[in-house]
């Protein structure tokens, strides 16, 4: 009995040895960046979409024109040199030598003109350079043209969009596809290269080192500079339950979390091995969203009235748990960055007066119609706000209740019109990136277009007015007062209300270093010892 | 027999039509949109448009549900609309996970809590089978993912001897394999095994109480002949009957075990799917648990042949 079962456990062991294949073996030899994104990645095209974590792919795989560096500056990337004509009509291009794509081909002109012609068609800062747009033609395979309209200040700012939609360049087969319809070919020319194979959505996304990817001599900076990969390997390891998460960076399955809740933290932070940074100079901004289209919303003085009433200290406690993790905001556009200001801020940033919201509230005529508020009970983010905001509402005197669902049923709502007894809603929250608040042109909720507006549809030719007035601003000084002026008429109008400024810090092992300051999670520069 | 096995496969089809038309009925009717999960955030409702009609939401439900048919009568399930992948490749991912943990959770569940019950059932009143009983009511109230917490905390952060979270494919090697299940199928066995001893033990008591197995006592027979040999044969019934129901709703159960470790089985799969309304992806999942279901009642009943030599289909 003995001998058999000796002879069993050796077999069992021999064939565990005989099972390892030569490709984990290989892997084991290889340098693998273990890396826990923020979300799921879903979508491949980060063009069809303005999800985050396909962004985040975008940047892995594929390469952009310019860039944007740490202080706010354009940078070219994929472009060698450029040249503007005096009369700011015409722009001229020319590409680095040696760009590829991962399937050998070089890069040609007509390749990047595909590409900006396809996130033009979604993006709505390349919407306004398509508006301006006279032509786009190739001189040659390495050199391209743009011809101007009219002048358009932003156009580099533009073609170095650092957020959703990013501009990346795609090969022409793939970027002459509907802008509405996602791509599922993920050829890019970018540092990395996705390997479709292993993927397993839900769970892990794999990328190899591109070693046909030509960096530029300098540093990197943001999206700028040397995109230098240092490791042979990048797993993204999505994992939904945050404790798990936590438990695998802790015990070293994982280098690096993007962005850990508020909870833990403390957790981490105690960790020897584990340094928790906030590494995103922009952080977050948590919004109140009204629906322009039903009362009591429709009127501005409902809107002016939660202005005196919100205290975004309460907000920023909610959604970062650690007020180190946050701040109040009191600009429109992104706090820190070039154009926040807080010009005519004094209602939302003075002292708290419930009295004043409640005359204001008695002023609109509100009749104690039912304020629905959607909320999302599987986003922390928005949930803390839809709770917070209902207990003020309350305070108030105002007949409001919060409907819960998830995220998915929330963004669905959301785009109803109808009235709340027929499945709209009042109110809901959300959060947008600094990157995507830190002017009029990539602030969406700030627009004012009626029917063509962000969800809410808030209508006023005023604000429009102040923000095309914006894009006309040739210089720092003018683009600064534009801005604030489309500040003061958001003061007054509402079309949303900021609720924090925050922060989701990020957490790697101390095996890790190159990390680079950005908001967003770059893994070029990121050695692994 | 085998005119009762066909009968009950032809069953399994109608049955599976049924819950066809139902499902995608149910999901039809059901608040969200895909399009606005894909346009993300700072879409317009003009953009979400542009995308239903681009994926055919915006078709009629006749039209949409026609075309669903058409390609499971093909054995085309359809294509994620959010990956692009067929939603074949992407069940067949998951499946190998989740059989392997369902696999051993019934393993380690139905080895461990037979003999329990048995054992409590033979000793019945004493310090043994109030502490199996005790194990039972334990199992029973802490929720699978606390349990699954303490042992994370405990065997990996801890002793550092089992991995907290993933999982890898037998091909990847036997032991990397098996480390990756440990955990999970203890954390959603011990459910399992509570149950199982408890009808174990129920079952035995009742079968121990009859003629036959006092005379088989009165005989002189070994107390382990007549319990395994006379008294455990006839138990086997209802406990074949609890395990069958129980591989069901180990498949099903396995969602909450499979998230907190991380494992990329069919039930984070279907949970991922509903969340983000990838219709196709539900429909499949949906249509293969309930083949699954049908299949595994038919086995189960099948095996009563096997302990009851009077059941004869």
């Amino acid at each position: 009995m003995k001998s058999t079962l000796r002879r069993l456990a050796g077999f069992v062991v021999l064939a565990a040895v005989a099972a390892l294949p030569a490709s984990v073996a290989l892997a084991q030899s290889q340098k693998v960046l273990k890396f826990i994104p923020q979300a799921d990645l879903r979508i491949l095209d980060p063009i069809s979409t303005t999800a985050y974590i396909t962004r985040n792919h975008g940047y892995m795989v594929y390469d952009t024109l310019f860039a944007m560096d740490e202080k706010f500056q354009v940078k070219p990337q994929m472009v060698d040199k450029f040249d503007v004509s005096k009369d700011q009509l015409t722009y001229t291009f020319t590409l680095r030598d040696g760009l590829k794509f991962h399937d050998g081909q070089p890069v040609r002109s007509a390749d990047c003109i595909a590409s900006i012609d396809r996130w033009s068609k979604r993006d709505a800062l390349g919407q306004k350079l398509a508006e301006a747009t006279e032509s786009w033609s190739a001189v040659d395979d390495k050199t391209f043209r743009l011809k101007l309209k009219k002048p358009f200040p932003l156009t580099l700012e533009g073609l170095a969009k650092p957020s959703s939609n990013v501009p990346f360049i795609m090969p022409e087969r793939i970027a002459k596809t509907d802008p509405f319809k996602n791509i599922d070919d993920t050829t890019g020319s970018g540092p990395f290269k996705f390997v479709k194979a292993e993927w397993v959505p839900g769970n892990k996304v794999v990328y190899v080192k591109n070693t046909d990817y030509v960096p530029r001599k300098e540093p990197p900076s943001w999206a700028s500079g040397g995109k230098v990969v240092k490791v042979d390997r990048v797993e993204w390891i999505y994992i939904p339950d945050s404790a798990t998460a936590a438990a695998a960076l802790s015990a070293g399955e994982a280098d690096w979390w993007e962005n850990l809740p508020a909870d833990l933290i403390p957790l981490l932070s105690r960790n020897k091995n584990i340094t928790v940074k906030n590494i995103d100079p922009m952080g977050s901004m948590g919004m109140i969203r009204f629906n322009f289209l039903h009362p009591p919303f429709n009127n501005v003085k409902m809107r002016q009235a939660l202005l005196y009433a919100i205290n975004q200290q309460d907000y920023v406690i909610g959604i970062a748990g650690d007020p180190k993790n946050g701040n109040p905001c009191y600009s429109y556009f992104t706090c820190g960055t070039p154009l926040a200001s807080e010009v005519a801020a004094d209602p939302l940033k003075g002292k708290r007066d419930l009295e004043k919201a409640k005359q204001l509230i008695k002023e609109s005529g509100y009749k104690g119609e039912r304020i629905v508020i959607i909320d999302a009970t599987d986003q922390p983010m928005v949930h803390a706000q839809s709770l917070l905001t209902l207990d003020l509402l309350k305070r108030l005197g105002l007949n409001a209740e919060v409907q819960a669902g998830d995220w998915g049923t929330l963004i669905t709502r959301r785009a109803v019109r109808e009235p709340p007894e027929k499945g709209g809603w009042n109110i809901f929250h959300t959060w947008i990136v600094g990157p995507d608040m830190v002017n009029p042109a990539v602030n969406f909720p700030i627009r004012g277009t009626g029917d063509k507006a962000w969800f809410g549809w808030p209508t006023d030719a005023k604000l429009e007015e102040l923000r095309e007035a914006w894009f006309n601003a040739t210089d720092q000084a003018s683009s600064k007062k534009a801005a604030d002026a489309v500040q003061e008429r958001a003061y007054e109008f509402v079309p949303f209300i900021t609720t924090a400024q925050f922060i989701l810090p990020t957490a790697y092992r101390s095996n890790i270093s190159g990390v680079i300051i950005a908001p967003i999670a770059f893994l070029w520069n990121v050695e692994k010892k | 027999m085998f005119a009762y096995v066909v009968r009950r496969l032809f069953a399994t089809i109608v049955v599976m039509a049924v819950v066809a038309f139902f499902v995608f009925s149910l999901l039809y009717l059901t608040p969200g949109d895909p399009a606005a999960v894909i346009a993300g955030d700072a879409a317009t409702s003009d953009d979400i448009r542009r995308i239903r009609a681009n994926l055919g939401l915006d078709e009629p439900f006749l039209v949409r549900f026609g075309g669903w048919v058409w390609g499971l009568l093909h054995g085309d399930l359809g294509t994620s609309i959010f990956t692009n992948l067929p939603v074949t490749r992407l069940i067949a991912q998951r499946v190998e996970p989740t059989v392997a943990l369902t696999l051993c959770t019934l393993l380690v569940a139905v080895a461990v809590a037979v003999p329990l019950g048995v054992i409590a059932a033979a000793r019945v009143g004493t310090w043994i089978d109030r502490s199996v009983m005790a194990f039972s009511v334990l199992g029973f109230s802490v929720p699978v993912f606390v349990l699954a917490y303490i042992l994370i905390l405990t065997f990996s952060i801890e002793l550092d001897w089992l991995p907290v979270q993933g999982y890898r494919n037998f091909d990847e090697g036997v032991w990397e394999w098996l480390r990756h299940l440990i955990l999970p199928s203890i954390a959603l066995g011990t459910v399992y095994m509570a149950l199982i001893a408890r009808i174990t033990r129920a079952t035995m008591l009742d079968v121990l109480a009859q003629d036959y197995v006092r005379t088989a006592q009165a005989k002189g027979l070994a107390p382990h002949s007549v319990l395994v040999g006379h008294a455990l044969k006839n138990a086997a019934v209802p406990i074949m009957t609890i395990v069958g129901i129980g591989i069901a709703l180990l498949i099903s159960g396995a969602i909450v075990t499979e998230t907190v470790f991380a494992i990329p089985g069919i039930g984070r799969l279907t949970v991922d799917a509903i969340l983000r309304r990838d219709y196709p992806i539900i429909q499949g999942v949906i249509l293969i648990f309930s083949a699954t279901y049908v299949l595994i009642n038919l086995a189960v009943d099948l095996s009563y042949m096997l302990f009851d030599p009077r059941i004869r289909y």
